[in-house]
């Protein structure tokens, strides 16, 4: 079906030929449960390398939950267990024996509200980098410069890197958060809902960035904003009620989904 | 206004009362704090000299000031917050970050919140059983034990309720660069409820600095100037409880003058404590 009439946004990225492309992430069979309800329902879907994936779907339909799978964040808090395989370069992460720090300082995480540590612009960055490498003050320094550099931080407070990280705005909070999980140099980055507590102007300026970061990192990306997906992924996962409705490139998502229910969503009939 | 509601006259009246009342209780209930700090100004403020800080407690009759009570409570009060404090922290810090849904953690905070409104004379003859009575005698590590059982409930307390408010986020934005759960605590948590927790240190103080009864029962008193722990040992309040029943003049006098250093010990503390707080929101 052709649904590129009714207003759906513009996609950005042409579409990938997914033969040609390596999956970092696989998820296999995999159910989710906080207690006893069942929040995701069988989700098998690749996730590859060097690309950006967008999770789309309304609320509740479980993309977040999905995401916190992925780190194991949902370790956290108790009652909460997955089950299924997720293989992360051939690894599975949920294996009781996973090293969970080790799994979330390869697999990053940035959070829908900015969440800098309450401490200077400088140990936010310089933390995460001294957990896991003893560095010399001058190459730490350059570290962290170059962090924030990739964040599009840098100019703007390359001159007051003492202050406290909760002094910047929300987008650069935002971006503060980036740089802090890019210096621990991940592999993978989760994006949740990164620009929903910001405004437009801060939004772009992610986005841009998100452009510039799968150059060297699979990205994941929850969003509730279908404009977005469309401007950054190159492919897309349209879920609802816990299941995975379906997994394509991007531009088919956006111009020819196969099922009724993905096509209703992205022109707005609900959701 | 075009439209009067029927019913306007009638609720604006009933507000007027309302607000009538609440001021009529703030007035009342601020009242007494002015007269009493009022009545210890009184009596206490011309007691007050260098005399007061330099000389020990004198018999009935003769001149002196409150220097080894001074000396005592400030020994006792600081053993207790070093008692007390890491412990209570400790135990907050379970609660909130390791056992926050455990059944343990609601028993803990049930029996802990007991404990914080333990009458402190019980505390006393608890600490008089077990370390007095073995001992033989009293001394200022009963005195100073005593105290830490009253501080450990407030610490408790002020520890976990801080470290509750610290947002989930955080912790999750710590744990996703692989932060152990033990560094967030100890670099991330404690920092971000480090205005409340100090408040809570710090109420605790102010809680144990007019403590008198489970003194009473552990270090008792002294005449002397001692900082011998293993002895009884003076404290502003035990002096102040003996002088102001004593038939003499100047002992009363001086307990005017104790009890009014005392109230502004714990005035300022309060007061700290406060603007302590208030900073911790800003940031």
């Amino acid at each position: 079906m052709n649904v590129a009439s009714v207003g759906v946004p513009t996609v950005t990225h042409a579409a990938v030929d997914p033969s040609t492309l390596a999956a970092k992430v696989s998820i296999d069979h995999l159910d989710f449960f906080y207690g006893e309800a069942k929040a995701l329902k069988d989700i098998s879907m690749p996730l590859y390398e060097k690309k950006v994936t967008a999770f789309i779907g309304p609320s509740g339909c479980g993309k977040s939950t999905l995401l916190r799978v992925l780190n194991r964040m949902y370790d956290l808090y108790p009652n909460q267990r997955a089950e299924g395989k997720v293989s992360f370069d051939g690894e599975d992460i949920l294996s009781p024996k996973q090293d969970l720090n080790l799994l979330r300082a390869r697999i990053g995480m940035v959070f829908q509200k900015p969440t800098p540590f309450p401490m200077s612009i400088y140990e936010n960055i310089a933390f995460g980098i001294r957990l896991y490498e003893k560095l010399p003050k001058s190459e730490l320094e350059g570290r962290v410069e170059h962090s924030l550099r990739r964040a599009a931080l840098w100019e703007e407070v390359k001159d007051k890197l003492a202050a406290n990280g909760l002094s910047l705005s929300g987008g650069q909070q935002q971006r503060l958060c980036i740089a802090r999980t890019v210096a621990v140099r991940p592999e993978v980055i989760l994006f949740d809902e990164p620009c929903s507590a910001l405004d437009p102007i801060s939004t772009a300026k992610i986005e841009e960035l998100i452009d510039e970061l799968k150059e060297d990192y699979t990205i994941v990306i929850v969003t509730h904003n279908m404009q977005q997906a469309a401007r950054v992924s190159d492919f897309t996962a349209f879920m609802y009620l816990g299941q995975l409705i379906e997994f394509d490139s991007t531009s088919r998502i956006f111009t020819s989904p196969k099922e009724r229910s993905t096509q209703d969503y992205i022109t707005g009939r609900f959701g | 206004m075009s439209v009067m509601p029927d019913t306007y006259p009638a609720r604006r009246r009933r507000n007027g009362i309302a607000v009538g009342l609440a001021y009529a209780a703030t007035i009342v209930g601020l009242g007494w704090l002015v007269l009493i700090l009022g009545v210890l100004l009184w009596q206490g403020f011309s007691g007050l000299s260098l005399k007061v800080f330099t000389e020990m407690t004198p018999p009935p009759g003769a001149d002196g000031g409150l220097l080894n009570p001074i000396l005592g409570s400030l020994v006792l009060t600081v053993i207790a917050v070093v008692i007390g404090t890491p412990i209570g922290i400790l135990a907050g810090t379970y609660m909130a970050e390791y056992g926050r849904h455990d059944r343990l953690t609601s028993v803990v905070r049930f029996i802990n919140d007991i404990l914080l409104s333990a009458p402190s004379i019980v505390i006393g003859l608890f600490v008089y059983e077990i370390m007095v009575y073995p001992m033989g005698h009293f001394s200022g590590w009963a005195g100073a034990v005593a105290l830490a059982l009253l501080v450990i409930p407030v610490v408790v307390r002020t520890t976990e309720d801080m470290l509750v408010l610290v947002p989930n986020p955080l912790r999750e934005a710590a744990a996703s660069i692989g932060l152990p759960r033990s560094l967030m605590i100890m670099r991330i948590a404690y920092r971000a409820a480090r205005a409340g927790m100090i408040t809570g240190v710090l109420l605790a103080i102010a809680r144990i600095s007019g403590e008198t009864a489970p003194l009473l029962f552990t270090a008792l008193n002294n005449q002397f100037w001692s900082t011998n722990l293993n002895a009884p040992i003076a404290s502003l309040p035990v002096v102040i409880f003996q002088f102001a029943l004593s038939p003499y003049a100047d002992w009363q006098k001086l307990a005017w003058t104790g009890a009014l250093i005392i109230t502004f010990t714990v005035l300022a503390l309060s007061i700290i404590a406060r603007a302590l707080a208030a900073t911790g929101k800003q940031s």
